[in-house]
């Protein structure tokens, strides 16, 4: 069982309060990654929960226990950090063994966990090295293989792979959703990066100055954002923003499309303005339109290899049934 | 790109650094040769390097003299000491001003440093006074705690470096692993501190062992260390240059062979740090 509910959860440091008053359920075997710019409080409220910070106010409840005042020791829950956080001066065995250890769990049962994990987690081999002697995947795996030995109630993972290449990341990114498919336990995941948000939630919350904007699945988040922040953060290449007379044309204050939302055409169109920078993916192609006089660069996605040149004039059309409308607070109205 | 050194460059570099060395290293050579000299030989004008009639007569003569093995046993016991009853005291200051520094972590420690800047002879005269008074003049575990209390700031500061450089996350994770704070203590911050607190214990060992102004001051017979020994070589009635360096040089050799064999502890305890 793993169900974290926070209830009018408060962080504040001195005066200056990161996180206002913040209620957030957490179901049992649920993936939530919690996203947001850096500086959000993403960070802060996994520690909260891990109990490595105290809380200023309000509740932290696991399974229906109040958790608020334990230490992080006694919740049950276990931690992945960004900076892998291994002891430097055990063998990756006593690394994995360690929490099971304090646990005072007997021996065989550590041999035979350590060795599942291993296994699992393609570590046999280097069961007998230290951290020093792995390369940034390898700690990162046994990282993970010392959090999943204890069986706790939730994973808590901060940031974890950010310190890898940008290949490693993507496979470990997959390694991290397979184990959530096959522990089915609680998993926590705070990350800048909404792809990974995008990819691996069950539940995005997103977060800006410590504060839920929105709470949803991936895809909730980018058919309806809830507001302009949303909308921004959440697909990639970001969401292309238009005020004025344009706007006020589809009743209001600013329209939302996505690059993938707005087609090239040869002829007509509504909008139309020059090439800028093109970024040629092969699959797609995004291109940079400037003197649109709607918004000072609009993002285009177009399928495949589009051949247009620096300068050459675009004629674009957005398609209105995927347009989204916001009001002049920011919300959405449509 | 690392920058290309020619073999000129590379001999020449190598010339200087020995040539530092030796300036450096000369003033004991030149003691431990001098304590194989005769006192004639001593004060020779042009001085005499190696040329001269090798005897240990200094040695015998300072032997039946004095009982070096007393003095010895004095500065074992008040370096050791004060070594490690400052290590008991400064592990747990360090380890808070480390950890959970307040705001005042920062004074604290400039503070502390400030009294190493104090030329000790100013406090000299109440120290002096303290130690009559409470009857402790000449005794050892007096000086034991002076000591303690003279290299107690470098013994924090040392620690506190340390410990700081050990990466806060590694601490959270043992928590996170159900660690209580004692168990966190014995198995992952110890071990990690292990050669810190190991070069912090030697440095502060030699720097009590040479300690010359409070031994010589406040001790007189009973617990006089090595460095009163020395002195007691340097009399008003004409100095007996061979002599001196004879107990000099048995002074000085078991904390420099203490040296020697610790010397990678010695460097990478006072580099920590510096390089990332």
């Amino acid at each position: 069982m793993g169900r974290i509910q926070l209830k009018k959860v408060t962080k504040r440091f001195g005066d200056v309060e990161v996180i206002p008053p913040l209620d957030l359920t957490i179901e049992d075997g649920e993936f939530t990654v919690f996203v947001g710019p850096s500086g959000c409080g993403k960070s802060t409220l996994l520690r909260l929960i891990a109990g490595l910070e105290d809380t200023s106010d309000g509740l932290i409840e696991i399974d229906d226990a109040d958790a608020t005042a334990l230490p992080p020791s006694k919740r049950g829950l276990a931690m992945v950090f960004q900076s892998y956080a291994l002891y430097p001066h055990m063998t990756v065995r006593k690394n994995i063994a360690f929490p099971m250890k304090m646990a005072g769990m007997d021996q065989a049962e550590q041999d035979r966990r350590i060795e599942a994990a291993a296994k699992a987690l393609n570590l046999t081999d280097y069961l007998d090295r230290r951290p020093g002697q792995l390369s940034g995947g390898q700690r990162q795996r046994v990282a993970i293989g010392r959090a999943i030995v204890r069986e706790p109630a939730a994973f808590l993972f901060d940031e974890p792979l950010s310190n890898l290449d940008a290949a490693l990341r993507v496979g470990m990114r997959m390694e991290i959703s397979e184990l959530h498919k096959k522990l089915d336990t609680t998993m926590i995941y705070v990350t800048h990066d909404q792809v990974e948000a995008m990819t691996m939630a069950d539940k995005i919350v997103v977060l800006q100055a410590g504060v839920i904007e929105q709470v949803g699945s991936p895809l909730e988040l980018y058919r309806t954002p809830r507001n302009k922040f949303v909308a921004g953060f959440i697909g990639s290449p970001k969401m292309n923003f238009v005020e004025g007379p344009e706007a006020a044309k589809h009743g209001a204050h600013t329209i939302g499309v996505r690059p993938e939302h707005i087609d090239v055409v040869e002829s007509g169109g509504e909008w139309h303005g020059t090439v800028g920078v093109a970024e040629h993916l092969g699959s797609d192609t995004f291109f940079h339109i400037h003197n649109t006089g709607l918004a000072e660069t609009l993002t285009v996605r177009a399928i495949g290899d589009v051949k247009l040149n620096h300068g050459d004039t675009i004629h674009l059309s957005p398609r209105l049934e995927e347009m989204h409308k916001f009001g002049a607070d920011g919300l959405r109205i449509g | 790109m690392a920058r290309a050194v020619t073999p000129q460059r590379k001999i020449a570099n190598t010339a200087i650094a020995w040539a530092i060395g030796f300036l450096i290293f000369f003033p004991i050579l030149w003691t431990i040769l001098t304590s194989f000299k005769t006192e004639a030989q001593a004060i020779a004008s042009p001085p005499i390097f190696l040329n001269f009639d090798w005897t240990l007569e200094n040695y015998a003569i300072v032997q039946e003299r004095s009982d070096y093995m007393r003095f010895l046993w004095n500065s074992v016991i008040i370096a050791g000491g004060s070594t490690v009853l400052g290590i008991i005291i400064a592990v747990p200051a360090a380890w808070s001003m480390a950890f959970v520094p307040s705001k005042r972590t920062k004074d604290i420690l400039l503070w502390m440093l400030s009294t190493k800047m104090l030329p000790a002879v100013g406090v000299l005269y109440p120290i002096y006074l303290l130690c009559i008074q409470l009857g402790v003049l000449d005794n050892r575990a007096a000086l034991v705690v002076i000591l303690m209390l003279i290299n107690l700031p470098i013994i924090v500061w040392m620690l506190y470096t340390y410990f700081r450089e050990i990466p806060v996350d590694i601490l959270e994770a043992a928590r996170m692993d159900g660690a209580s704070l004692k168990e966190e203590l014995l198995y992952i911050l110890t071990p990690m501190a292990v050669p810190g607190i190991a070069s912090t214990l030697l440095l502060n060992f030699i720097l009590a062992w040479n300690e010359a102004f409070w031994t010589l001051n406040l001790t007189a017979v009973d617990a006089a260390p090595l460095t009163a020994f020395i002195a007691s070589y340097s009399s008003p009635e004409g100095l007996f240059f061979a002599k001196l360096s004879a107990a000099s040089t048995m002074a000085i050799a078991p904390i420099l062979i203490l040296g020697w064999f610790s010397q990678k502890q010695l460097v990478r305890g006072l580099t920590f740090g510096a390089v990332k």
